[in-house]
């Protein structure tokens, strides 16, 4: 029996579409006003959905105290009212789209101890979301 | 194959307690979810057929006899109900979202006469849900 559990948390940050890569006259073309140079914020959604057979005496896939814990230590913590740009490491070197976003969060947290990580599903906006499985998939 | 979603809301209550547990344990596992007395919830519920859309009708399956079933099977089942003790499905397990959808899997998919059981999605709250997918491949 398939199941995966899936639990919504929200941060809200900053960031800008430039690719140093790009000309200013590409940047501007490609991303538009997201470009512009002080960066602008979003109210960022993140369902995390975990997969794992339900343990029988708890009922769970997961205890979703410790996701919560390990969610808010491993990204909440360091995403929530910050520039992405500028105060997350990988977003240095590259662009915080909400693709690389996506990648990102997957990526802190697929060493989650208690259940496999299947997805990570982020609405920039209530228009778009954007999910990644992982490599594997 | 294309997929259909109908969607019901019922409110219910649970709590969560495993006797083979202490008390500590019960405590320390689930939190205030094992409170005694029980909380409730306003759960959502999706359930998604797939299938091909009938040559005559244009349907994957008749959305009111979807209706009907989801009425007869989960409505009249667990609308207003204390789930630990009313709902016999469940009466020997934690009523998790993860357990509850589940059940809803096992009540819904021999029942469906057309298309197949895609999903069932029980939201407990709008920041937690379940998915099963039964046995298939799903997603």
């Amino acid at each position: 029996m398939k199941v995966t559990l899936t639990r919504r948390y929200s941060f809200s940050a900053s960031h800008r579409l430039h690719s140093a890569k790009l000309s200013e006259a590409d940047n501007q073309r490609l991303y538009g006003k997201c470009s512009n140079p002080y960066g602008h914020g979003h109210n960022y959604i993140v369902e995390v959905a975990l997969g794992g057979p339900v343990d029988p005496a708890t009922g769970m896939i997961a205890n979703l105290a410790n996701l919560d814990s390990y969610v808010r230590e491993h990204v909440l913590s360091d995403f929530d009212h910050r520039y992405l740009n500028e105060e997350i490491a990988v977003f240095k070197t590259i662009v915080p789209t909400s693709e690389n976003l996506c990648i990102e969060i997957f990526n802190r947290l697929k060493g989650f101890p208690g259940a496999r990580l299947e997805r990570v599903r982020i609405e920039e906006t209530s228009k778009n979301s954007f999910e990644y499985s992982g490599e594997s998939k | 194959m294309v997929t259909i979603t109908r969607k019901i809301e019922f409110p219910a209550s649970h709590l969560y307690h495993n006797p083979a547990f202490s008390a500590e344990e019960n405590r320390r596992i689930f939190g205030k979810c094992n409170n005694p007395h029980g909380h409730g919830h306003n759960y959502t519920l999706e359930v998604t057929v797939a299938g091909e859309p009938d040559s005559v009708t244009g349907m994957v399956l008749d959305l009111t006899e979807l209706k009907d079933l989801l009425d007869r099977e989960i409505m009249q089942r667990m609308d207003h109900r204390f789930l630990n003790y009313e709902v016999a499905e469940l009466k020997d397990k934690i009523p998790t979202c993860e357990n509850i959808a589940i059940v809803i899997w096992n009540l819904l998919a021999p029942r469906i006469r057309q298309g197949k059981l895609h999903r069932v999605r029980l939201y407990e709250s709008p920041e937690l849900f379940a998915d099963c997918y039964g046995d298939g491949a799903g997603r």
